[in-house]
């Protein structure tokens, strides 16, 4: 693991482009853990501030120092993602291999609960859930609602790939070696569906912070937590744009197309790297 | 005498197309054949494409099951084995060779992943060493060792070396029965005879009985006991191997045999005339 | 003896290719020279990872990296012009192509347009270098088509609705329409059915005697050379080891592969046991030293190891690369 990385590093500038963003974002998250004022105390520091050397990135109207307010935003943020992520990934192979693997009944049930999720609209889902939960709302509730809305199109995905790798030898030459559903599953056809998930996981980090920022900004989420939607949710609430607290605005949007670029450089070298006939083509075949 | 292998009647027939528009193709029509248990024997199925040859051997596998008629292991009826206990003691019993052995490997994976998982499931060792020497010792029975492969992928081989590698890991298990479906048709000319000879040594040393595919007639001379020619999905012809090549009695064996191209320059050197 | 029409002089091909600092060269083709008059079949034979699809593509000019050509030429002579097809230009060579050299390929699919009907095709690859009003055109398909025994009615049919051995003589149909100096044949019979083989195999010869144009022609199936070529070429390893008559090599193969691989081949009606060759060819990245065939030949020695034996005439029209050739068997 530690040569592919720095065989990658040494010999892909996609990849150690992504991985220096994606270090300064994560650098910048990690910093929240030093931070001098609790993320939701306000006016702590005085307002309006335009940023200078005292306050890098200016502060709020609501007197907090934006520097510090985003090391907090960004590292849920990104958590958000990682987590929607992680859970509908986990959901996305289980039943997109599985249904691939079985076929018949088993692929049939299991894919017309995939092409419910794929067909039913998202946004109206989520806003209800709001108005349902409301106090009860949290982040990792979001996130678990998100993820269990996010894996029908992978699901698709891999299945498709499963249905061919189903059809391939050596999985009959897997069967008749006594080997189970589990360790065909993992071991045999998981290589060929890994680099599907490292690119649609880019995806959907990038659809959940999306979403989790849209509902965010229109006040559907739990505004307690900060997050990067949550800031621009305040910013709007004090019409930073109209009172010229550009700064306010700005760094949050600044932070996250870092992170979305850094991830996507990322998913698309590893990708690459995984790809079997790029490994097959270094392995010497 | 009791039967190792009863086909019996078999058909199988495929649906193709939607809903409204399914067409049925019948890919196996009514076939039968025995093989007697205590008397090794290669039975070769010879067909062009599309002759159901595959079909058949995948039914005998128990890789599908037939649409009508039964199949009989030992007496077992193939559609009576239920469960995952079952299908380890029929795959034991009944073992695969497939046509193409780049594709018989993962080609990710390592080779002796595949030896090491048999001997410990299908043949029930247990223990490493046990488990190597039961690999090593299928891998010598190929004219291969454990050393020759042990962490080696299936592109490091060649198509004859991976050939005798599946081969050798039907074999962990000691199976009564290797069903080969055009083992040697993916395989280069100069490590073809290599492969047939072994099958041929199997049989007389182990005494597997064997199933052969193929289209190559001149192989199915070769190695087989018994032939069955078959064409959509029927048995054309059948009996004794060498009887029914020399002097075959359908139209359809006769012109098979007849477009078999020599690999002799014809005297007058031009062998095509119209 | 008139100019042949294809010579190939010194040709070495490699795929290079560096990714993540490993860097590699397969040396697909290494070192051939050979020539093809014109009227011939020559056959190319060869099992895999012999570089004799390498060589095709070479000989075609088809080479997209990481092949690479590194030395040699391949000249054609189509009228008294020689033409190096790795010089000319991009228009130069699209006039030359299915004008003057055409192809039939293993897979019809790759040429046939799958959603349009056969004519379409025709028209794509052929209109141009005919030259005539449309009505004309289909006039001269129609008539090559029947010269080859094929109904004009396939013109108004689907690939996918004919069988596989209609497509492809559909396809050879297609090669010859131009009638080319020179067709490559790579391994057009392979997906066959042995019956419909001999068939399309009757066709090629059929046309290839009527248009008087030169085929190479490349199959790993020893029994298709037999019948088909006039001369034979074999490769091993990349290179080119014995090359003559077709009936002298069948008859008195020089090189011990071309020997064993002869003497390996199942014959209908043949019980004898055959002995398989041990060991496998070698890998074109890391090739042994001298001669690439010493580690599985019988009669290997010590010079086998250290140097590479060269191509040289053993008797009139037989050439080998060995140091130890079989004996000459006289007719």
């Amino acid at each position: 693991m530690g040569r592919i990385l720095i065989d990658l590093l040494r010999f892909n500038r996609q990849f150690a482009v992504g991985l220096v963003l994606l270090a300064i974002v994560l650098g910048f998250a990690l910093l929240s853990f030093f931070s001098p004022y609790p993320p939701n105390d306000s006016f702590v520091v005085p307002p309006d501030v335009p940023p200078s050397w005292a306050y890098p990135m200016g502060t709020t109207s609501r007197g907090q120092d934006l520097f510090w307010l985003l090391t907090f935003s960004i590292r849920n943020t990104l958590l958000f993602g990682v987590t929607v992520a992680l859970i509908s990934r986990l959901l996305a192979l289980v039943i997109g291999l599985v249904a691939g693997y079985c076929g018949g009944l088993v692929d049939r049930a299991l894919m017309s609960i995939n092409d419910t999720f794929i067909v039913i609209p998202l946004f109206p889902i989520l806003v209800l859930f709001y108005f349902v939960m409301k106090d009860h709302m949290s982040w990792g509730l979001l996130a678990l609602m998100m993820a269990c809305l996010g894996w029908a199109y992978d699901a698709r995905l891999i299945r498709s790939v499963a249905l061919s790798l189903r059809t391939r030898e050596f999985t009959e030459t897997g069967i008749f070696s006594g080997m189970s559903m589990r360790q065909i599953l993992v071991e045999e056809h998981l290589p060929y569906v890994l680099p599907i998930v490292f690119s649609t996981t880019m995806n959907n980090i990038n659809w959940s912070i999306g979403l989790e920022v849209t509902l965010s900004v229109l006040g559907f989420t739990d505004i307690n937590t900060p997050t990067i939607g949550v800031l621009i949710y305040w910013a709007n609430q004090h019409t930073a744009l109209v009172a010229g607290i550009w700064w306010w605005i700005f760094f949050p949007v600044l932070l996250v197309i870092l992170a979305f670029i850094g991830l996507f450089l990322l998913a698309v070298s590893m990708n690459e790297y995984i790809d079997p006939r790029s490994r097959l083509g270094r392995s010497g075949g | 005498m009791s039967a190792l292998l009863e086909v019996e009647d078999v058909s199988r027939v495929y649906r193709t197309g939607g809903l409204f528009a399914a067409r049925r193709v019948t890919a196996v029509d009514g076939v039968s054949l025995q093989l007697e248990a205590g008397r090794p024997e290669i039975l070769t199925v010879v067909g062009e494409s599309g002759s159901g040859k595959t079909t058949l051997a995948r039914m005998i596998l128990g890789m599908v099951p037939p649409s009508t008629g039964a199949i009989r292991f030992k007496g077992k009826d193939l559609a009576d084995i239920r469960g995952s206990r079952a299908r380890l003691a029929f795959m034991k019993e009944v073992q695969p060779v497939f046509q193409n052995p780049f594709e018989a490997f993962n080609p990710m994976k390592r080779l002796d992943r595949y030896l090491f998982a048999t001997a410990r499931r299908m043949a029930g060792v247990e223990g490493e060493a046990a488990i190597r020497d039961a690999a090593d010792g299928a891998l010598k029975e190929v004219g291969l060792s454990l050393a020759e492969v042990r962490g080696r992928y299936p592109h490091e081989l060649s198509g004859g070396q991976l050939q005798r590698v599946a081969i050798a890991r039907a074999l962990i298990s000691k199976p009564a029965l290797l069903v080969a479906d055009e083992p040697v048709s993916m395989i280069d000319a100069s490590l073809r005879a290599s492969i047939v000879n072994l099958l041929r040594g199997l049989r007389e040393r182990r005494g597997v009985s064997i199933i052969y595919i193929t289209h190559d007639l001149a192989t199915a001379y070769y190695v087989s006991d018994r032939i069955l020619i078959m064409r959509h999905g029927k048995v054309v012809e059948s009996g004794e191997a060498r009887a029914v090549l020399d002097d075959p009695q359908h139209p359809y064996s006769q012109l098979l045999k007849s477009s078999v191209l020599s690999p002799e320059v014809p005297p007058t050197g031009a062998a095509f005339h119209a | 003896m008139s100019e042949p029409v294809l010579t190939v002089s010194g040709l070495r091909a490699w795929y290079r290719t560096s990714a993540y600092g490993v860097s590699r060269e397969v040396r697909a083709v290494d070192d051939i020279s050979l020539s093809i008059a014109a009227g011939e079949i020559y056959g190319l034979a060869g099992e895999s990872s012999s570089g004799k699809t390498t060589l095709i593509k070479t000989i075609a000019n088809a080479i997209q990296p990481p092949l690479e050509v590194l030395a040699g030429s391949v000249v054609f002579r189509f009228g008294d012009r020689p033409v190096d097809i790795h010089r000319i230009s991009r228009e130069a060579l699209g006039k030359i192509r299915w004008k003057h050299l055409s192809y039939i390929m293993q897979g019809s699919m790759n040429v046939l347009n799958p959603v349009r009907r056969v004519r379409h095709t025709f028209f794509d690859f052929a209109f141009r270098h005919i030259g005539r009003p449309k009505p004309e055109f289909l006039q001269v398909v129609r008539d090559h088509l029947q010269r080859l025994h094929l109904a004009p009615d396939v013109l108004d049919a689907f690939p996918h609705q004919l069988s596989g051995g209609m497509r492809q003589r559909v396809t050879i149909a297609l090669a010859t329409v131009c009638r080319p100096e020179f067709i490559i044949a790579d391994e057009p019979t392979t997906a066959l059915d042995v019956v419909v083989q001999k068939g399309v195999l009757a066709m090629i010869h059929e046309i290839q005697r009527e248009l008087g144009s030169s085929i190479i022609f490349v199959t790993h199936d020893m029994a298709v050379h037999a019948n088909l070529t006039d001369r034979l070429g074999i490769m091993y390893a990349g290179r080119l080891v014995e090359e003559g008559r077709t009936a002298d090599i069948f008859r008195a193969p020089r090189h011990p592969y071309t020997a064993h691989l002869i003497a390996s081949l199942p014959r209908l009606g043949d019980t004898a046991p055959k002995k398989g060759l041990d060991g496998a060819p070698p890998n074109l990245a890391d090739p042994p030293p001298g001669c690439r065939f010493h580690p599985r030949c019988p009669r290997a020695s010590d010079i086998c190891r250290r140097e590479a034996p060269p191509m040289a005439e053993l008797s009139p029209g037989h050439r080998a690369a060995c140091f130890h050739p079989e004996p000459e068997r006289p007719a």
